[in-house]
């Protein structure tokens, strides 16, 4: 399939699938983590009866709305990619997304559009009582509804729980508890909105740093501080466990992607984190020109060892001892696996003549083969491996993979030591004259949405070429449709965000001038 | 019933820079859906095929042409 498919389709599909994805992702975030904020500070309102907590929530549920309504809807796009440039990987996949997919849309819809409205308009018309709950719900509701896309997105790095139909060419769900309480998915979930409710924190710091500096809403100010940075901090803590949780399953499940991030090309018993690097442009190992030296590089000794089996000692296995393969660790080469996969698919092929040709017996046969337990653990679990020619195809870009993941935790790591000081400085009431901490905590604003840029590319980049693991290769999911209309539609969609982004933070800036203040909507 | 209509009613009524918003979401719903969905995103396999079977029997066609 590698001959038949134009690469420049390939490139185009899968960047127009991360621009909209990325620039979706601009605005998911701050709506899972500020509800939350924004429920607190209610509660602290409906606890004290203190005006000002009214005056606060109201502004930042005004953000809130401004964030939501640009951001509605961005998601749906990417739908239609699925039918239109990803139409193999839909018909594939379909089964399993279905239900995930029409729960969250059922949830979405009735949870956020029933209680947001509440939450707007509701104010001095409801009771506080039940504005409160409502605006609890919304926040659990927007945040249960990303659950189901994220259940989706980990099944496509760990397809769990279905069943592949020889017949139908779609995977079909056996086990729903199995693909919804898969391990990855809730470890995905968690990790997710973990640092959605950390971008949220550092976002109304930020805002109110702002308020700070201007000598303006100094009370708000600070109120909005300590309530964001306590959050920030304790997200910080969840998001920390979470992303530890997520390398040991990347470990299992997708050890290619973990040697991406740590740039570990030989496998070790006692490997080293890699804490900081720096890749030669040019210069790549002798055998293998995707392997790029290193030339800087601060590594901590056993650390990666003890990440991932809790053992200083254990084997983490490298770029090479996947694609060679490793005896001794139970490691089967790259190319064995895409052996088994060409005999998968080949099965297939003759099942499907059988059946054109009539030959009954044989195609009853050939079923029963390829549906057997051991066929299915053998051979098809290596299903996509088939559609590959090279065993390199299965390393993703080192380099990005590399530096993403390094950015997104020496970010982690800041906002984590962010979120510390401005609880120290706000409760000692410093906060007000630490004027350069008030302009890093602006600037921590757009770091944190580069560190969510550079999460989920870690995530998805780490994983080609596979969209879905091991089972289908990207260049066997992509539709057969010329380029032209895929550069067409990419650039389309670069014009529609960007108009969009400008509009939030046109329609953002101008209401935060305006400040707080009470009533409206 | 009645209640719940004219609680949203007098919502939409009462809102200020929510009337820009509103406006944002119909426009960009009317481009996704009516221009972007219509005219540039088929499903491609609906509409070139009219069950599921050709359906599933293209994509098996797709995946055993590979060598």
């Amino acid at each position: 399939m590698n001959e038949i498919v134009d690469l420049s389709l390939i490139d185009w599909s899968r960047g127009q699938f991360a621009l909209t994805a990325l620039y979706h992702w601009l605005f998911v975030p701050l709506t899972l983590g500020i509800t939350f904020i924004l429920a607190i500070m209610e509660t602290i309102y409906y606890k004290t009866g203190d005006p000002e907590w009214k005056k606060i929530t109201r502004f930042w549920m005004k953000v809130f709305g401004i964030n939501f309504a640009i951001g509605v809807a961005t998601g749906i796009i990417l739908e239609f990619q699925f039918g239109t440039n990803w139409s193999y990987y839909s018909w594939f996949v379909g089964d399993i997304f279905g239900a995930p997919l029409a729960i969250e849309g059922i949830m979405a819809f009735f949870m956020e559009s029933t209680f947001i409205a509440v939450m707007f308009f509701g104010w001095d018309k409801v009771s506080k009582r039940f504005h409160l709950v409502s605006t609890w719900l919304t926040a659990i509701g927007a945040n249960l509804s990303a659950l189901w896309i994220l259940v989706a997105n980990a099944w496509m790095q760990n397809p769990v729980g279905m069943q592949f139909n020889p017949d139908t060419a779609r995977n079909e769900m056996v086990n729903f508890w199995d693909v919804f309480l898969s391990p990855l998915a809730i470890n995905k979930f968690l990790h997710t909105i973990s640092s959605g409710f950390v971008l949220a924190g550092i976002f109304i710091i930020g805002i109110s740093a702002w308020f700070l500096l201007k000598k303006r809403e100094v009370p708000f100010a600070k109120k909005s501080i300590l309530v964001a940075a306590i959050f920030g901090f304790i997200s910080s803590l969840f998001l920390v466990t979470t992303g530890d949780g997520s390398a040991r399953l990347v470990a299992q499940h997708q050890p290619m992607k973990l040697a991406a991030m740590e740039g570990l090309y030989e496998g070790k018993n006692g490997a080293g984190l890699t804490a900081l690097g720096i890749f030669s442009p040019t210069k790549t190992d002798p055998e293998n020109d995707k392997l790029h030296d290193f030339i800087f590089k601060i590594e901590i000794p056993n650390a990666l060892s003890y990440m991932i089996h809790l053992d200083v000692n254990a084997f983490v296995p490298g770029v090479k001892d996947l694609l060679n393969g490793n005896e001794k660790e139970g490691i089967l080469a790259t190319t064995d696996k895409i052996s088994r996969g060409k005999m998968a698919i080949e099965t297939l092929r003759n099942y499907k003549n059988a059946l054109k040709e009539g030959r009954k017996d044989e195609a009853f046969q050939l079923k029963e083969k390829f549906m057997s337990k051991d066929f299915q653990a053998n051979y098809f679990k290596y299903f996509g491996y088939g559609f590959l020619t090279n065993a390199n195809d299965t390393i993703p870009s080192i380099p990005l993979v590399f530096y993403s993941f390094h950015i997104m935790v020496i970010l982690g790591s800041w906002f984590l030591l962010f979120f510390i000081l401005s609880i120290y400085f706000v409760v000692n009431n410093e906060i007000a004259r630490r004027r350069l901490f008030l302009k890093i905590a602006i600037l921590t604003i757009p770091l944190v949405y580069i560190a969510q840029m550079a999460g989920w590319t870690v995530a998805e980049v780490g994983r080609q070429p596979w969209v879905v693991q091991d089972l289908l290769p990207t260049v066997a999911a992509v539709s057969s449709i010329s380029a032209g209309s895929v550069i067409v539609t990419f650039w389309l969609f670069a014009l529609i965000f960007t108009i969009l982004l400008i509009a939030e933070v046109k329609i953002m800036t101008t209401q935060i001038k305006i400040g707080p203040k009470d009533g409206g909507h | 019933m009645k209640r719940i209509v004219q609680f949203y009613i007098n919502g939409f009524k009462e809102m200020t820079l929510g009337r820009t918003l509103w406006a944002i979401i119909l426009i960009k719903l009317f481009i996704l859906f009516f221009v972007l969905k219509l005219f540039f995103f088929p499903n491609l396999l609906k509409e070139n095929f009219s069950n599921d079977k050709d359906r599933g029997e293209h994509v098996i066609e797709n995946f055993i042409k590979s060598k």
